[in-house]
């Protein structure tokens, strides 16, 4: 088992951070920071296959530059592709992952709870899709199997102000099988999403810890309290073993396939409530200032309360868990 | 020979050598062999008697030895705290006198820090030291002392300059615990037994040969014996071997009914929580293999072991019902002993302060005490 970063992983880390560093979480889905992204970057064909025209890294790496995208809170239809890119990869796809190795927004849903049936090569239904909206390639995944269809697409409000949501509707239009859903996709995706927020974790700390510096009252910084410093400490707990498991599960989904499943629930059993933990606590000891629209921690409050509930109702990872448990 | 072969032989040498027989005896004859047979003090210098080998050998070790029980206890204060403390800190001439008997059995030691008015605090201890012909006389009590009544050495926190500020009229010593004017008291903790012990210092005579460091700079040789120590602490648990530990998830889900949804529920909150800390703490072990030392952040390994380990007592008491406060079920044991953990080596208190202090680099609560002559200071009696 590894759990620390290589060389090159840490240079990928820096690499994604230095870039990311110039992204306003509040400028939406900007085409100029995608280009950059997936050109020169080449951050969005990471995992897709060299002969598809992707990098061909593994889940560590993905993990790694997931981890700076969820710490700058990076807006856009990045991580829906990465999910897309997840589960062509896994069904051994070619075509669209050189699409989206070429720039091509993607996502891929219902994550959970179903919503589209798949009939005589058509698809009826309708289904929420993170980034639907701006995808050029949407996944559609049934109970009989991946498809890709052209739906009517509906953009809705969403919680997270730096991601938007679209409602996806189909009403028998014509749909392309791409295979059915690879048992290991889902986890993947779990595990993806685990490292996004593992950077959610990072900066809200970051963020509090930064301010607990310099914010005074009653004639010192506030982070000299012990009500706020320990709370502080609790989270940076939090942070460390968000971090081992994290590294745990990439290192599974590239070198330990047994293991994943189990790996990929726990990541996200722990993450969830870990990233809107620290995001909630970080925004309460900012005080006044963080519940106000000009102040960032609300975004990194929204974002956490949205990665949680993703993939479903946040019980269905334990649930999941104790299944793999036995219990 | 590789990890595997290594870890292999290790647990054919622990098959064919533990002893079934526990007691001092017992286990002074016990890391006798092991010294012999190459595996105490796996990581420290050969020249001092130990092996010179890597943390990789050390965790391969660590790995066979999970199955066995070895009597090796009392020499867990020497080995974890005192040992690592005088290789970074002793002269070679301690080093050669002290070391390899520590490693193979010869002398049990223990470690002198907290006094009555000074715990958390530990830098307001009043234990004096002062300068005669040929060395120091010692004055004071200690206590919380793991393993005294069986010690042949301790390493000791004394106060040498009372006029200066608390931190910096300190000094650390070897003392002799069976020299005159050492009086060792057994002290019964809440499970009933005597883990621990104080200890009465009377015109307690040390050579200056024993001093640990510079006059007056004993602080910095205590942090760090406490680094070690909390890395000691929180090093390796949770990661197997809990077969014996009746609050274990292992143990727990094999022991209740989990038809009911609510017990599995919590079920998965233990083990989300003994797996999040157990990976933790094999990052933290790698990165140490990697040369990274972990300094503070040894301190959120400790702090998480401590609540995971009232925490997982609590629940295993409540998931089991009334049978396991009655009859000598294991639990009631588990769940007396459980606060253990969370005072001794730091409280969970001391234990943020430091993750917010070094860790996080927070600003330090405002100090009345901190450039003040220790004579000037208020104290407890």
């Amino acid at each position: 088992m590894n759990l620390l970063l290589s060389d090159e992983q840490r240079e990928l880390g820096s690499v994604a951070k230095a870039f990311l560093s110039t992204v306003s979480p509040r400028d939406g889905y900007v085409q100029a920071v995608y280009e950059r992204l997936n050109g020169e970057l080449g951050l969005g064909g990471l995992i897709v296959p060299e002969d598809c025209g992707g990098s061909g890294a593994g889940y560590a790496d993905l993990a790694v530059v997931l981890e700076e995208a969820g710490a700058a809170l990076l807006p856009g239809p990045f991580l829906s592709t990465v999910f897309a890119a997840i589960v062509l990869r896994e069904l051994g796809e070619k075509e669209h992952l050189t699409a989206i190795a070429s720039g091509v927004p993607a996502t891929v849903g219902p994550l959970w709870g179903g919503g589209i049936t798949a009939t005589d090569g058509t698809l009826t239904g309708e289904a929420l899709f993170l980034n639907g909206a701006e995808a050029d390639l949407v996944l559609v995944i049934t109970a009989e199997g991946v498809f890709t269809a052209q739906g009517t697409v509906s953009p809705v409000d969403a919680l997270d102000i730096t991601r938007s949501q679209a409602r996806i509707s189909f009403g028998g239009e014509p749909a392309v099988a791409l295979g059915a859903l690879p048992a290991r996709a889902l986890d993947l995706i779990a595990v993806a999403l685990a490292a996004e927020q593992l950077g959610v974790i990072r900066a809200a700390l970051a963020a509090i810890v930064e301010y607990g510096k310099v914010r005074v009252a009653f004639g010192r910084a506030i982070g000299s309290y012990q009500g706020v410093k320990h709370k502080l400490a609790d989270l940076h707990c939090a942070l460390e073993q968000a971090e081992s498991i994290v590294r745990y599960a990439a290192w599974t989904a590239d070198e330990a396939p047994d293991e994943l499943p189990t790996a990929a629930a726990l990541s996200q059993a722990y993450l969830g409530r870990a990233c809107f933990q620290a995001a909630k606590d970080s925004l309460l000891l900012h005080g006044g200032i963080g519940f106000t629209w000009e102040h960032d921690a609300h975004i990194y409050y929204k974002r956490a309360k949205s990665d949680e509930v993703l993939l479903g109702p946040s019980r269905i990872h334990r649930a999941k868990l104790a299944d793999l448990l036995e219990l | 020979m590789d990890l595997a072969e290594y870890r292999s032989a290790a647990r054919a040498w622990l098959a064919g050598n533990t002893p079934a027989a526990d007691g001092v005896d017992a286990a002074k004859t016990f890391m006798a062999r092991l010294h012999d047979a190459g595996y105490s003090g796996i990581t420290w210098p050969a020249e001092w008697g130990g092996q010179g080998l890597t943390q990789a050998e050390e965790r391969a070790f660590a790995a066979a030895a999970r199955d066995f029980s070895l009597p090796t206890y009392v020499f867990s204060i020497g080995l974890g705290m005192c040992g690592p403390t005088l290789l970074d800190r002793g002269t070679p001439e301690q080093k050669g006198r002290f070391l390899r008997k520590l490693l193979r059995g010869e002398e049990i030691w223990c470690q002198l820090f907290s006094e009555p008015g000074a715990g958390s605090d530990v830098a307001g201890l009043q234990t004096r030291a002062e300068q005669v012909e040929g060395g120091w006389l010692v004055n004071g009590q200690k206590v919380w002392t793991s393993v005294a009544q069986h010690a042949d050495r301790g390493l000791l926190l004394t106060r040498t300059n009372a006029d200066a500020p608390k931190h910096k009229g300190l000094t650390m010593f070897v003392v002799d615990m069976r020299g005159p004017g050492v009086t060792v008291r057994p002290l019964r903790d809440m499970t009933g037994r005597a883990h621990f012990n104080e200890i009465f210092f009377d015109d307690v005579h040390i050579p200056d040969e024993n001093r640990v460091g510079a006059v007056d700079e004993g602080w910095s040789v205590a942090v760090t014996t406490l680094l070690h120590e909390r890395l000691s602490i929180s090093s390796g648990v949770g990661m197997s071997g809990q077969r014996d530990n009746p609050t274990s998830f292992e143990a727990l889900s094999s022991a209740v009914d989990t038809g009911d949804p609510l017990v599995r529920d919590q079920l998965v909150e233990l083990y989300l929580r003994s797996r999040a800390l157990a990976l933790f703490n094999q990052r933290l072990s790698q990165e140490t293999k990697a040369g990274i030392f972990p300094g503070a952040r040894g301190s959120a390994a400790k702090l998480l072991l401590a609540e995971l380990t009232t925490f997982s007592a609590d629940l295993a008491v409540s998931l089991i019902g009334p049978e396991a406060v009655a009859d000598g079920h294991p639990l009631a044991d588990a769940i007396a002993l459980a606060p253990a953990m969370s005072l001794g080596g730091g409280t969970n208190e001391i234990m943020r302060n430091i993750i917010g202090d070094r860790v996080l680099n927070l600003p330090p609560e405002p100090r009345v005490d901190k450039n003040v002559p220790f004579k000037d200071l208020k104290v407890n009696s």
